[in-house]
């Protein structure tokens, strides 16, 4: 340490005599919480790296894919570090435009990192990016609501078992909306939800041929039991709400149960922003009953560094810090283990005082381990990836396909209509693009 | 009166301002159309097949293509007849004399200040988010159920938004004309015994035509590229219920990264932009003599 | 008796105007003053109009998430930058058209307004390999030349309404006194197209302050302006109406307090040939 200190200050003193060697390294992020936390934590990593100063480009989500896809694809260079998701890094990384990597600082500890999720973000045992966190789906529901109700929530509950449970807890009058599910358009929105439930169904999105799968039962079956349960107990507006809208309602207190991403795990249950903190409970992904699925949900934020970057240790320098163990602990000293960044490294889950910090641990951890995005499905299928299909033609048809759905449930169209539309849109989508030939 | 010499001269002043617009049109653009032609994905590098005219078949077959079509038709029309219904009225409003006109018309005038992006966030938001917003506190407190805008009349909405935004400035200009009204033509009407709604139709509103193109024209130029306030907002859903022609374009090149698509779209809306702007001419043309 | 009806009159007008008024003001007004709310009372029901508990925390918040002063700086150059460098282009071009007009000039009008139409998402991956070229990404440079070149149409077009109506008559009396052309656009010309370029000034500024689909989609980090800011507070994780109440007061209120003080400037140039 004292070693590293002198040696920062030696190269600070040169970089006053040289400005040349300050470099400037553009970060381009999204506006979640954890990111922005991060944002505010940075001065931990210059103070050790006083020659590197950091940019950032802080966006929506929707926004901040377009702009850095744009720019990766079109090299632009505009960024020297890019947050994004596990659905990009594989193509991206097959593509060459990521830069690899194998070579991060020795207390990296890569071996740390959670297999499933180290799995998402590798081409051919090359790593492309590191998880900044990660995350599987869960159900989370609220404890009290359940007593009232008089309903004991199994940990592992089927579809049928959430449709009494919502019927149960809905009370409109005092604005609790039985059960709060994404209902906004988007492949990383509703798409995701929807997708995963019908793995959980025993639906898939394509057979071995490429050709869509829309107007088999299964899929009939997921978006019927959806939309049945949305218009019955769901919140108004549904149709709008995406992962931030539905937060909002269940920190409030609306919702009896939301079934979403493990991340919310510590956001509802933070006393600061939560009304309902002291009272949710958590269970796995529900599955249909006699179908083995429950989901197959498998996302991680990560830090990737474009292969175009001039910049390339400065901005290794700083993925490495901000995905490393000292980080979670760092994050641990200011803002408690709770609000750690969940679902990348084993040693968080090891930690007692994360076990004890944050109830909703093992569960998190146990989704996570579950999933096989080799085998979204029971049924057999040509693509990988839970509840997104791992191909570059999916952000534009799930996308599509999720406006579709996303009007079913606004009530502007039917189940059958929604289901038939999607079919001849991604049929003509992937003919186009030259799978079905 | 004028001379060579100056007319030489008017060329040469007017030259800059040409030559950027043409640059400005025709590179790009013929860098589209070259695109429009290929197979060219972002996301998938190396290849650009020539393929000829199958990125336009696909776009015009499209089933969003004639849902985008009819939508913007909807919003610029929608907006163009709240705007200007709207806008002759309270330009004759603010035409009376009151007290605190100023601030008055500082208070009117506001809203075209605002980022259509800030403005159609709040509005989403603040105002008409079923759960959280006023509208739906006020519908709670009267004892109704709260109506979902955005889901259930996604279009209009977005018509509402846009038509607040622009309705200042359609008053603005529909003010100052009604201002070089000649007050004693409408005293001699309103002693001749006419009605008020007469002097209206027959005064008012035929004094005010040209005013009303102007606003038609500077406003289609701008509703027909809509976009912020629907990325914003909608995302041009649900459906296809409030995607128009920009969005649509969009989707295709900067969602599905389609360049190949997105620039057959992209051509496409330049030609319904020119039949627009051929329209629109005409009807300048006769009202507007330049 | 009459005084008595038309003071009756004026009342009506006034309630009436005032109430119209105050509802097209008060999506804004509600935003400042959500601005100042706890992100709890933001959404509370009922809402509470002035009696809830005034903080500065949103605002603190915001700044200390983006840096405000950088994006409301560039901003400033950006709107500025382009407004100035299309003037420049644009006085003589409306000059020439306005006082030598040629056979083809109203085509040439209509021309450079129909280029207005061309929807900007056609023509951004082109731009965006161009500007990738000549290193323009991200640049101030860059975005002042856009958007000088998307408004250059509107500012041509509003200045030719305006020179239109000097009187040629003037010109013709400082040909006779034998003024050049040169002498003829500097003292005689522009001191009475001042309130026109000032109103097009204005219009231009606020157009190009808003502008949302160039500024956003060829900047990063350096040359981002508050349409970049206000980006990334578009439904963030949990409760966020207080802070993006916060982050849009910030990013309007500089225009709207530049256009409410210059309002009278703005209108009298905002005509567009609208009055004979």
């Amino acid at each position: 340490m004292n070693y590293r200190a002198w040696l920062c200050g030696a190269v600070s003193a040169c970089a006053l005599g040289f400005a040349a060697h300050a470099e400037t390294i553009t970060i381009a992020t999204v506006n979640n919480g954890d990111m922005i936390r991060m944002q505010k934590l940075t001065d931990d990593f210059t103070k050790d790296h006083p020659d590197i100063q950091l940019e950032w480009v802080t966006l929506e989500e929707n926004v901040l894919r377009q702009r850095v896809t744009t720019d990766i694809a079109t090299k632009g260079g505009q960024y020297d570090v890019m947050t994004i998701g596990n659905y990009e890094v594989p193509i991206w990384g097959k593509q060459g435009w990521l830069m690899a990597l194998d070579d991060l600082p020795a207390g990296y500890d890569r071996a740390d990192l959670l297999p499933a999720i180290a799995g998402g973000l590798s081409v051919e045992g090359k790593l492309y990016a590191v998880p900044f966190y990660g995350e599987s789906a869960m159900l989370m529901y609220r404890t009290d609501l359940a007593e009232k109700a008089g309903i004991k929530m199994s940990d592992q509950p089927t579809w049928t078992d959430i449709k009494a449970a919502a019927k149960a807890m809905t009370d409109k009058d005092n604005e609790v909306y039985g059960i709060c599910l994404r209902g906004k358009a988007g492949w990383g929105e509703n798409m995701a939800f929807l997708t995963a439930m019908s793995n959980s169904y025993g639906a898939r999105w394509f057979d071995m041929d490429w050709k869509p799968q829309f107007d088999s039962p299964e899929w009939k079956a997921t978006l019927t039991d959806y939309l049945d349960m949305m218009k019955t107990y769901g919140p108004p507006g549904a149709s709008s709400n995406g992962f931030n809208e539905n937060l909002a309602l269940f920190q409030q207190g609306k919702c009896g149960m939301w079934i979403d991403a493990t991340v919310a795990a510590s956001f509802v249950t933070n006393a600061k922003d939560s009304t309902v903190a002291d009272s949710v409970g958590f269970a796995q992904f529900p599955n249909k009953d006699g179908v083995d699925n429950h989901g197959n949900w498998l996302w991680s934020w990560n830090l990737a560094i474009p292969a175009s970057t001039k910049k390339a240790d400065a901005a290794k320098a700083f993925v490495a810090w901000a995905t490393s163990r000292h980080y979670t602990e760092l994050v641990a000293a200011s803002e408690g283990w709770a609000a750690s960044p969940p679902g990348t490294r084993t040693s968080l889950y090891e930690n007692p005082e994360y076990q004890k910090a944050a109830p909703f641990a093992k569960m998190t951890l146990d989704a996570i381990n579950s999933v096989d995005t080799k085998k979204p499905s029971v049924q057999e299928v040509p693509y990988t990836g839970g509840q997104f299909v791992s191909i570059p033609e999916f952000q534009g048809i799930g996308t599509a396909v999720g406006q579709l759905f996303s009007a079913a449930l606004a009530g502007n169209m039917s189940a059958d209509q929604a289901l038939q539309a999607a079919q001849a849109l991604t049929s003509r989508e992937m003919t186009k693009a030259g799978y079905i030939k | 009166m004028a001379t060579t010499h100056s007319r030489a001269a008017a060329r040469l002043m007017l030259s800059p301002a040409v030559l950027l617009l043409l640059g400005w049109m025709i590179i790009p653009l013929s860098m589209t159309i070259y695109f429009s032609f290929l197979h060219y994905n972002l996301l998938i590098p190396g290849t650009h097949d020539f393929i000829g005219f199958a990125n336009y078949s696909y776009f015009l077959t499209d089933p969003a293509f004639f849902a985008a079509l009819f939508n913007t038709l909807l919003l610029v029309g929608g907006v163009l007849a709240i705007t200007i219904v709207g806008g002759v009225l309270l330009a004759i409003l603010l035409d009376q004399p009151m007290w605190g006109q100023g601030i008055v018309r500082i208070l009117v005038i506001a809203p075209f200040f605002v980022m259509p992006t800030v403005g159609a966030l709040v509005w989403k938001n603040m105002f008409m988010n079923p759960v959280n917003g006023l509208f739906a506190h006020m519908a709670k407190a009267l004892g109704l159920q709260p109506f979902d805008f955005l889901a259930q009349a996604p279009l209009a909405s977005i018509i509402g938004m846009v038509a607040w935004q622009w309705l200042p400035f359609a008053t603005l200009i529909l003010l100052t004309a009604l201002q070089s009204l000649d007050r004693e033509q409408l005293e001699a009407s309103e002693m001749d015994g006419a009605s008020p709604f007469s002097t209206f139709f027959y005064i008012t509103l035929p004094h005010l035509a040209r005013a009303i193109t102007v606003v038609v024209l500077i406003q289609t130029i701008f509703l027909l590229s809509v976009f912020a306030e629907i990325l914003v907002t909608t995302n041009g859903g649900p459906g296809y219920a409030t995607t128009n022609i920009t969005y649509l374009v969009y989707a295709q090149s900067l969602l599905q990264f389609d360049v190949g698509g997105g620039s057959a779209g992209g051509i496409v809306a330049v030609i319904l932009a020119n039949i627009v702007a051929i329209f629109l001419m005409r009807m300048i043309g006769k009202n507007l003599d330049i | 008796m009459a005084r008595a009806s038309s003071n009756r009159r004026k009342t009506v007008v006034t309630v009436l105007a005032w109430a119209i008024g105050l509802l097209i003001f008060f999506p804004i007004l509600w935003t400042v003053l959500t601005s100042f709310k706890t992100e709890a009372e933001a959404v509370a029901s009922p809402p509470s109009f002035i009696n809830f508990h005034w903080t500065l925390e949103n605002y603190a918040e915001v700044q200390s998430r983006s840096d405000y002063f950088r994006h409301f700086l560039n901003s400033v150059v950006i709107s500025l930058g382009s407004t100035v460098l299309g003037l420049i282009i644009a006085i003589p071009a409306a000059w020439s058209m306005a006082f030598v007009p040629a056979k083809r000039t109203k085509d040439i009008l209509m021309w450079m307004l129909s280029t207005k139409m061309l929807p900007p998402v056609g023509v951004l991956i082109p731009i965006y390999l161009i500007f990738r070229d000549i290193g323009l990404l991200d640049s101030l440079l860059g975005l002042i030349i856009v958007l000088m070149l998307i408004n250059l149409p509107i500012i041509i077009w509003m200045l030719f309404t305006y020179f239109r109506e000097i009187p040629g008559e003037i010109l013709e009396a400082a040909r006779m006194d034998g003024a050049g052309l040169k002498a003829e656009l500097l003292y005689v010309l522009t001191p009475m197209a001042v309130p026109g370029i000032a109103s097009t000034l204005l219009l231009n500024i606020i157009l190009a302050w808003n502008e949302a689909f160039w500024t956003l989609n060829l900047t990063a980090a350096k040359a981002a302006p508050l349409t970049a800011f206000i980006a990334s507070y578009s439904s963030p994780e949990g409760l966020f109406y207080a802070k993006l109440s916060a982050a849009s007061t910030m990013a309007i209120a500089p225009i709207l307090i530049l256009g409410w003080f210059s309002q009278k400037q703005l209108v009298r140039g905002l005509t567009f040939g609208a009055v004979k």
